[in-house]
């Protein structure tokens, strides 16, 4: 597989290290009153889609960056691939 | 002699070789098989199952007969296809599957047997007793049907691995390929034309049809000399693109060497990762046989084989020869090998009409409905018009029509469709993108068409690169018709094969059906059609025809055959290329290595890392005498170890106080600048990660350090925690783990040593207490990192110069300390000294162990979030009663197994009594016994209790005592001293 890396163009996927679901992004808020349930989905539950799928790589061999990469799980096609850090960055996440 | 006139071969030049231990001799061009034909060598293998006697019946890789052991010693190779292999001076191979002789072989008595053997056999006659089919049944079978033997043996040749890039990929170098790839040359394209043959031309070098009036040779040999001009395009002989993969990836592997005696200086094979923007398939086609009474003898082969022996090798099976055909091509074997002068007994065309193209006896709308010859054919019975007479010749060239190579077209999930004019599949629309089918694998089979598809696709190809290509003129070529007709086996009651490789018959067929396995998937695995080294490249469309038959559906409505990778077999040891034995993963040195090394150091596999594990002097015979030595020399005077092997992270930025706080589980921004502190990781489901130190160098500037094992790993999740959970802060981090070499320095005579090295540096104890850290010049200038950290317990330190300096540091800090005592120690004593004093390490932090259970507990900050902080608190962990103790042997002899599980006294041992696990055990010279540490139910509130310690594997047990996880100095005066 080829990974288009949104700094570095095309790389092989042997220089990535696999992560799953992008969702991981999404890690819950601990102060939350509900924070333990939220967390458990976090940590143990995933979607197990066919099609596009928002994945993590991280470029190990690389430049360690941590790419979010849409891929098409029946096909592999790689439909887009952005870095982690912007995408976390667009969510407004705030932690300060 | 079976030698005709012609042919590609060297006759100038001779070339030994053996077969089954009988010489023979052959031409440089030659193959084993078509050496083999020439030499009048029609048996050369018996069957998988019935062990019938079998011939050459193909001339390519598709051969599912022909297969040799090849080579002696170390160097033998099972299941070589003779049809592929190179003759080379000295070749030696050998018939396999038969005892004690190919022409005499005992278990031939299979073949009488056959009723017993059909299709699921052995699903339905060794089901009971069970235990019998490990211990008997499987080993009989394996015995008796079976390929080829290994020499068990490793093997002496060296592989590699390479990656290409290119426009175009070029796979197949026939007619279609030649003509492609002219293409993509001329273009200024980067292209690759790769071919499994050790000669260009596919099949036009096995034709008499000519190019421009001229034979075909002339045309090959002009391209050749044109590419040879060309740097843009790579000609790759001898090399099989064995299969496709995502994203225009493709696998092939070029036996370098394979063609010679022994590879020399060479590699043997090399693995190819091509990475290609498009890729011509010009795989070509394979015939395929018709399935009659008997039709597995040997002399009977495929038509297209023939005239390729005939043509190219100059090597016919036999002086007298019929052909038994469906399509127009097989005349045209009969037509060259009667140009050639063998006799052609008969033609026998299923067809109710045919055209002869010689002068050759024609039987229209006939069948072979038998034959005979046991070690070689004899004769075949013919019927037409009601009638049935036998014909004598000592071979058969059977054509039942082409089937385009789709294999690479069905990878990536690419499903082939039926085309009705032509009774094969053809490649779909749907397969791997990028790849463009051309020449007979597309379904063109006349020279013309073929050469006109070829270019015409890759022009295709660069257009849609946005390389500009013209089509290049071609020669006059033949524009012969191929009419065939869907006739894929003839009625009988006798058995006739389908798939040689695995002596699958009609009956087989037959039998899946009358049992409900109709579905082709269900028709493979019950008959075994299409497995093992040919992967039914001859077999699979008749197999599916005739079930298709048998169900009264059409092909389509029946199946697809499609074909994974690889397209043909690839050797274990080309796809792990050089990295084998040591080779196998990266070995990394620490910076004292070769000073260990010429210290006689033993070494220790630690993940990637070679470790001291201890250094023997003279006299010690055990290498307890010499850990112990070094776990003491630590206690009483100071030892040396090289500890570069634990992670480093450098963490950087006005942030990097709050990031650390998120990571770790303890608070860390309120850590004072030139201090360190232990830091414990949790992972996010709550259970301990890993541990490590935190030395606080300036406000904005930390170092931490992670266990040897998961450094890599830890560093990974910091940057996942930077980039994707809190990238709003302002921290930078990098791994430093190789950048500065690290030396623990140990002992109570540790800072009497260090002070020789650090000049004016103030290492008393008010200036630099127990856990210090500093940044500073050693040795006169050379700048360090000091951290006064012990995993001893003794007073101790670790200093840290850049990479290179590490095994001048060593040598310098054993020359000053000599009068000290000093004394290296390797990762041995580092454990004992750990035990010792009940740190957890590696067994203790296994990821199954909670904050609590190893004493940790109220590290876990209550007063912030870090990660794993909330998941720690869940019902299941947080009530997790087992904690770590100290273990001693109630008798002071006794053993300490770690693995051991830990029982109450006199209570039963199950599942259900368990009480937790030994998991770290050493002798410790300074207690004088064994010792361990362990998880233990409540462990911390039955100190003094004695326990029963069982290692069921050996049938041991021992009592044990419950004491604190910490044998030397509990009160750790020492590290502060």
């Amino acid at each position: 597989m080829l990974i288009p890396h949104p700094l570095l163009g095309l790389r092989d996927a042997q220089e990535f290290t696999y992560l799953g679901d992008a969702r991981l992004i999404d890690r819950p808020d601990p102060t939350a009153p509900d924070a333990e349930a939220a967390f458990c989905d976090y940590v143990f539950l995933r979607d197990n889609q066919a099609g596009a799928h928002r994945e993590l790589w991280f470029h190990e061999q690389g430049d360690r960056s941590w790419l979010v990469v849409t891929r098409d799980t029946v096909t592999h096609e790689v439909l887009c691939a952005e870095l982690a850090r912007d995408v976390a960055l667009s969510r407004a996440r705030c932690s300060k | 002699m079976t030698r005709l006139a012609g042919g590609l071969i060297n006759r100038s030049q001779s070339l030994n070789f053996t077969f089954d231990g009988r010489r023979y001799q052959g031409h440089p061009g030659d193959t084993l098989a078509s050496a083999l034909l020439a030499n009048g060598v029609r048996l050369v293998g018996r069957s998988f199952k019935y062990h019938r006697p079998r011939g050459v019946l193909s001339a390519g890789s598709e051969e599912p007969n022909a297969l040799v052991e090849l080579r002696t010693g170390a160097r033998q190779e099972p299941n070589t296809r003779a049809t592929v292999v190179e003759l080379f001076e000295g070749l030696e191979a050998r018939s396999q599957n038969r005892w004690p002789s190919l022409g005499f072989d005992a278990l031939a008595i299979n073949d009488l047997l056959s009723p017993f053997f059909t299709a699921g056999f052995y699903y339905k006659t060794f089901m009971w007793p069970k235990g019998l089919w490990e211990k008997l049944y499987e080993p009989a079978i394996r015995k008796a049907a079976g390929l080829g033997r290994l020499s068990m043996e490793a093997d002496p040749d060296t592989y590699d691995k390479g990656f290409l890039h290119c426009d175009l990929l070029v796979i197949g170098g026939g007619a279609a390929g030649l003509a492609a790839a002219l293409t993509a040359a001329r273009s200024g394209a980067r292209a690759i034309l790769a071919d499994e043959d050790f000669r260009l031309g596919g099949r036009l070098l096995c034709e008499l049809e000519t190019l421009d009036g001229a034979p075909a040779t002339d045309w090959i040999a002009a391209l050749e000399t044109e590419f040879d001009s060309l740097p843009n395009l790579r000609v790759m002989r001898r090399t099989t693109v064995f299969g496709i993969y995502d994203h225009g990836i493709y696998g092939a592997v070029e036996r370098v060497s394979d063609h010679l005696a022994q590879p020399g200086a060479r590699v043997r094979q090399t693995l190819w990762r091509i990475t290609a923007k498009r890729a011509v398939l010009a795989a070509g086609a394979t015939e395929r046989p018709i399935a009659f009474a008997d039709n597995d003898r040997p002399g009977i082969m495929l038509a297209g084989a023939m005239r390729a022996y005939a043509n190219r090798w100059a090597a016919c099976p036999s002086e007298t020869v019929a052909v038994f055909t469906n399509n127009d091509d097989g005349h045209r074997t009969a037509r060259d090998l009667a140009s050639k002068g063998v006799h052609i007994a008969a033609v026998i065309d299923a067809r109710p009409k045919a055209t002869a193209l010689a002068d050759y006896r024609v039987i229209t709308g006939g069948m072979v409905t038998a034959s005979r010859g046991r070690l070689g054919l004899k004769s075949i019975e013919v019927h037409a018009n009601g009638r049935s007479e036998w014909i004598e010749c000592g071979a058969l060239g059977v054509s039942g029509g082409w089937n385009p190579n789709v294999h690479l077209a069905s990878h990536n999930c690419g499903r082939p469709i039926w085309n009705d004019v032509l009774q094969a599949f053809l490649p779909g629309e749907d397969g791997p993108s990028g790849v463009l089918p051309a020449g007979a694998a597309a379904g063109h089979f006349s020279t013309a068409k073929t050469l006109r598809s070829g270019a015409a696709a890759a022009l295709r190809a660069l257009n849609v690169l946005g390389i500009a290509a013209a089509l290049p003129s071609l020669p006059r070529s033949e524009e012969s018709r191929y009419g065939v007709a869907p006739i894929f086996h003839v009625p009988g009651r006798k058995r006739a094969w389908v798939d040689f490789q695995n002596d699958v018959t009609m009956k087989d067929i037959k039998l899946a059906h009358a049992e409900n396995m109709r579905a082709v998937e269900h028709l493979k695995r019950y008959t075994t059609l299409g497995m093992a080294t040919d992967q039914g490249k001859t077999a699979n469309v008749t197999g599916l025809a005739v079930m298709a038959e048998l169900t009264g559906k059409t092909i389509p409505e029946t199946g697809t055959t499609i074909f994974r990778p690889p397209y043909t077999p690839v050797a274990l040891s080309v796809l792990g290329g050089g990295d084998a034995g040591p080779h196998f993963r990266p070995r990394r040195l620490t910076p004292t290595h070769h000073w260990a090394k010429a210290q006689g150091a033993v070494f220790v596999e630690a993940g990637q890392w070679m470790r001291a594990q201890y250094y023997p002097r003279p006299g010690e015979t055990h290498w307890r005498q010499s850990v112990d030595r070094e776990a003491r020399a630590v206690r009483s005077a100071v030892g040396l170890c090289d500890v570069t092997t634990l992670g480093k992270v450098d963490v950087q930025g006005a942030d990097a106080g709050e990031f650390l706080n998120r990571l770790y589980s303890n608070v860390m921004a309120t850590l004072k600048v030139g201090r360190v502190r232990y830091g414990l990781m949790l992972r996010e489901d709550g259970f301990a990660y890993d541990d490590g130190t935190c030395a606080r160098l300036a406000k904005d500037h930390y170092v931490v350090t992670t266990t040897t094992a998961n450094a890599g790993l830890v560093y990974r999740n910091m940057e996942f925690a930077r980039q994707c959970l809190w990238p709003d802060l302002d921290v930078q981090i990098f791994s430093t783990t190789e950048a500065w070499a690290q030396i623990a320095v140990a002992g109570p005579k540790s800072r009497a040593l260090l002070a020789r090295i650090v000049g004016g540096f103030d290492l008393s104890n008010e200036a630099f207490p127990f856990m210090a850290c500093a940044e500073l010049t050693v040795c006169g200038g050379l700048r360090a990192r000091l951290f006064r950290i012990s995993f001893s317990g003794e007073l101790a330190y670790e200093v840290a110069v850049p990479a290179r300096y590490g095994h001048a540091l060593m040598e310098r800090l054993v020359e000053v300390g000599a009068d000290l005592g000093v004394t290296p120690y390797g990762v041995e004593a580092l454990s004992v000294l750990r035990i010792d004093k009940g740190h957890a390490a590696g067994p203790e932090l296994n990821g199954q162990t909670t904050a609590a259970m190893v004493g940790l507990g109220s590290m876990v900050s209550q007063k912030k979030d870090s990660v794993g902080a909330v998941m720690s608190r869940r019902e299941g962990l947080a009530g997790d009663r087992r904690r770590l103790v100290g273990l001693r042997p109630v008798d002071p002899a006794g053993k300490v197994v770690s693995g051991s599980h830990l029982f109450a006294e006199d209570a039963p041992q199950s599942f259900d009594t368990d009480q937790g696990w030994v998991t770290s055990a050493c002798y410790s010279p300074h207690v004088g016994s064994m010792i361990g540490l362990g998880f233990l139910e409540n462990g911390d509130e039955r100190l003094g209790e004695v326990i029963v310690a069982a290692n069921p594997l050996e049938g041991e047990s021992a009592r044990l005592r419950v004491v604190p996880a910490c044998f030397v100095d509990p009160e750790g005066e020492r590290l502060r001293d």
